[in-house]
C-alpha cells in the first residue's frame, strides 16, 4: 500500500500546486485565529475553501481543515462556526486539538471525520484510544518527541490511524503545551496560532554582528557573513552555567525521508509535511519528491537519494526524535 | 481565597523533600498537591516518602492531592499514572492521559498543564468529574474572568498560578542532560544540582528562562501579589504557590497576610523578592503585553 502524503497549503494556489504535484491529501485552515498558522496573507476564506475542496476532489485528493488552536473563552462561536463551515465546504476531515471543541464537533457534526492535531500532543497509545472512544477520533497526528520504535509500539496498541511529520519545521517541545512564545511576545501557538511571530522580531547591527531579538530578548547573533536563521525561540543561542550555545535545539529542520521504510513498518498511515507558510513552488517540489519516495517504497524499488537537501533553506536537517541519539 | 501548594517541579534530595512537607503541614495553606510532575526518573529517590507525607498533611487538616506526570510516554509511566488512584487521595490531572485511567465516577482535579482555555473544555471536564481546575498560567485576565464565571456555574473551583517560576514547556528531551553532554538515559541526575532550576541567559546576559530537566520555566518568579483583588473579584477561589527552596513557609505566611488584609501589594512584593533571593517577579500573562512583564516595574526596569 502506498503511504498517504499529507501536504500543507497556505493559499488556494498552493493547494492546486500540491494536488497537481501528487498530494494525496492537503491540509489548510481558515484565515483567522482558529488555525495554528495564523500568519498575515495566509489561509482561506469560506469561498476559497469550498473551491479548494472541489478542485482537490475533482483531482482525487482529499482536504483536511485544521481548526487546531484552543478556542478563546467567550469566543468559542468563532471556532464552532469554523467546524460547521468546514463541513459545509465538503472537507474530508477537521483537525482539532481542544477537548471542548472535539466534544462539540462529535455532538453537532457527527458525520464529519475528526483527526487529532499534533497540538494535542497525544504521545501514548492509551491517549490515542481515549480520544477515539470519547470523541470518535479516527486519526492522530503524533508529536515530534517520539522515536520510530515508540511509534511502532503505539500502533501495535491502537486501531487509530497515525500520521507523522516527515519534513519541515521541528518543534522540540511537546506541541500545544508550550508558552515560551507568549512569555516573550504575548502571542502563542495555542491562543493565537503563531510562534515567535515576525511582528515581534527586531534585527540590529551589533558591532558588525547581526543580532536578532524576539520581544526584546536576544535570540541569536551571527557574523556578517553567516546565514541568519529565523529567531525561533527554542532554537536560539543562550547561556547557562558555563555553556553557551543552542541549549534547547540547534537551528535545524526535520527531514525523515530516509526513514520512510521504517515508518511503513511501524504501521504509520500518513506522512505529513510541515509548512503552510511556504511558497507553492516549495510545496510542489517537496510533494513530488515524497510522492516518488512512497511510490518507490510501495513498489519495492530503492528510495531516491537525498532529494530534498537543498530545500532545508540553509539549515541543517535532522531526523529529529525519530532517531533518538539523545535517548 | 484558598492557598494551594502545587507539586514541587524540581528534583530535591529525599530528606529536603520530606522536611518541606513537614513544614507545609504547619503552613497556613488549605491544600497541598504532591508527587512527581516533571520526570519519572526522579521518583524512585523519594517515592517511599510519599505515603508518610500524605498522612502528615491529612493529619494537619490539609486537603491533599497527588499529581500525574506532565508528559506520559513510556510504558512504566503509563502504569505509574494508572496507579495514581491507589494513593487514596484525589488525583490532579496534568497530562490528559490520566483521564483514560480514572473511573468515571471518581472526582478529580485538573492542574495548570492541561489546556483549559474555554468554557467548552471546562464543561466537558466538569461532566467527567472535575471539581477543581488550576488554569494554564498563559491565560489573560479576560479568559480567567470568563472561566471563573463558568466554574461557579458548574460547581468547579477555579485556581490560578499565584507564585513561582512558570512552567512554560515540556519536552521529550532533557536539557540538563544536553547541557552536560549526556544522553537522557545516562543523565546522572544533573538537574539535582539546580533545586530551583538553572537560569538561562540571553547573549546580552539578560536572565530569561530556566531549565529543569525536560521542563523549561521562566526565569522570573510569577506573582499575583499585585493582582489579588482583581482575581478575587473575578471569582477565582484559590491561588497556587509553586514550591521553591528557601523560606517557603514564609512565602505562604506572607500570602496569607495579603489575603487577610495585613499586607498590601507593595509590601508582599517586597517580602517575596527578599524571600525568593532576589528573583525578578512577573505577572505579564494576566495583564501585561507579554508573560515576562511585571505590573509593578519601576521606570528603567524591564516592564
Amino acid at each position: 500500500m502506498v503511504m498517504e502524503i499529507v501536504c500543507p497549503a497556505g493559499t488556494p494556489a498552493s493547494l492546486r500546486a500540491a494536488v497537481k504535484a501528487g498530494a494525496h491529501t492537503v491540509y489548510c485552515g481558515f484565515a483567522d485565529e482558529t488555525n495554528a498558522r495564523n500568519f498575515p496573507g495566509l489561509n482561506f476564506d469560506r469561498d476559497e475553501m469550498r473551491e479548494g475542496v472541489k478542485f482537490a476532489h475533482d483531482h482525487g485528493a482529499k482536504v483536511l481543515v485544521a481548526i487546531n488552536t484552543y478556542p478563546r473563552a467567550g469566543a468559542e462561536a468563532i471556532w464552532h462556526r469554523a467546524v460547521a463551515d468546514a463541513e459545509k465546504s465538503g472537507a474530508d476531515a477537521v483537525i482539532l486539538a481542544d477537548l471542548g471543541l472535539l466534544a462539540y464537533a462529535a455532538k453537532h457534526h457527527p458525520g464529519l471525520r475528526r483527526h487529532l492535531s499534533v497540538q494535542a500532543a497525544a504521545a501514548n497509545a492509551d491517549m490515542l484510544n481515549f480520544y477515539a472512544s470519547e470523541f470518535g477520533v479516527k486519526r492522530v497526528v503524533l508529536p515530534r518527541v517520539l522515536s520510530v520504535p515508540e511509534i511502532a509500539a503505539i500502533n501495535a496498541e491502537t486501531e487509530v490511524e497515525t500520521e507523522v511529520f516527515v519534513f519541515g519545521g521541528l518543534c522540540v517541545m511537546a506541541e500545544g503545551r508550550c508558552s515560551l512564545s507568549s512569555y516573550a511576545t504575548g502571542l502563542s501557538p495555542n491562543m493565537n496560532g503563531v510562534c515567535s511571530p515576525a511582528s515581534h522580531v527586531d534585527y540590529h547591527d551589533d558591532h558588525g554582528a547581526l543580532s536578532a531579538k524576539l520581544g526584546g530578548f536576544t535570540i541569536h547573533k551571527v557574523g556578517a557573513d553567516e546565514p541568519a536563521p529565523y529567531p525561533t525561540l527554542c532554537k536560539g543561542c543562550f547561556s547557562a552555567g558555563d555553556a553557551t550555545g543552542h541549549l534547547f535545539e540547534d537551528p535545524v529542520s526535520l527531514n525523515a525521508e530516509k526513514l520512510i521504510p521504517q515508518l511503513v513498518k511501524a504501521g504509520v498511515t500518513a506522512l505529513k509535511i510541515e509548512g503552510r507558510q511556504r511558497s507553492r513552488s516549495y510545496v510542489a517540489q517537496v510533494v513530488r519528491n515524497f510522492r516518488a519516495a512512497v511510490e518507490a517504497q510501495a513498489a519495492g524499488r530503492p528510495m531516491p537519494e537525498g532529494m530534498l537537501a537543498q530545500l532545508t533553506e540553509g539549515q541543517a536537517a535532522t531526523a529529529g526524535a525519530y532517531k533518538k541519539t539523545w535517548r | 481565597m484558598q492557598l494551594t501548594v502545587g507539586p514541587n517541579q524540581f528534583f530535591w534530595k529525599a530528606d529536603a523533600w520530606s522536611d518541606f512537607y513537614d513544614q507545609m503541614a504547619k503552613a497556613p495553606v488549605e491544600r497541598v498537591v504532591l508527587g512527581e510532575l516533571v520526570c519519572s526518573k526522579r521518583l524512585p529517590f523519594y517515592q517511599d516518602r510519599i505515603p508518610g507525607a500524605i498522612e502528615t498533611l491529612l493529619a494537619a487538616g490539609k486537603e491533599v492531592a497527588v499529581t500525574s506526570l506532565a508528559l506520559v510516554t513510556l510504558k512504566r509511566e503509563r502504569k505509574l499514572t494508572a496507579g495514581l488512584i491507589d494513593a487514596g487521595v484525589e488525583v490532579e490531572v496534568n497530562d490528559p492521559t490520566t483521564l483514560a485511567y480514572l473511573p468515571k465516577d471518581v472526582p478529580f482535579s485538573v492542574g495548570p498543564l492541561v489546556n483549559v482555555y474555554n468554557e467548552g473544555t471546562l464543561g466537558w471536564l466538569a461532566d467527567r468529574g472535575a471539581t477543581r481546575i488550576c488554569l494554564p498560567p498563559e491565560l489573560p485576565l479576560e479568559s480567567v474572568t470568563a472561566l471563573a464565571a463558568e466554574g461557579a456555574a458548574r460547581g468547579v473551583t477555579i485556581e490560578v498560578w499565584g507564585h513561582g517560576r512558570l512552567p512554560l514547556a515540556i519536552s521529550g528531551r532533557c536539557y540538563h542532560a544536553r547541557l552536560h553532554k549526556r544522553t537522557k538515559d545516562n543523565c546522572q541526575f544533573a538537574c539535582e544540582d539546580d533545586p530551583d532550576g538553572l537560569t538561562v541567559r540571553t547573549l546580552e546576559d539578560q536572565p530569561f528562562l530556566a531549565m529543569n530537566g525536560v521542563q523549561t520555566l521562566s526565569d522570573s518568579c510569577a506573582s499575583m501579589a499585585n493582582q489579588f483583588e482583581v482575581l478575587r473579584d473575578a471569582g477565582v477561589k484559590a491561588l497556587r504557590l509553586s514550591p521553591h527552596t528557601g523560606d517557603f513557609s514564609g512565602v505562604c505566611r506572607a500570602w496569607r497576610d495579603r489575603i487577610d488584609g495585613r499586607l498590601d501589594a507593595a509590601a508582599l512584593s517586597e517580602t517575596l523578592e527578599t524571600l525568593s533571593g532576589g528573583m525578578r517577579l512577573s505577572d505579564g500573562f494576566l495583564t501585561g503585553a507579554r508573560g515576562a512583564d511585571w505590573s509593578r516595574a519601576k521606570e528603567g526596569e524591564p516592564a
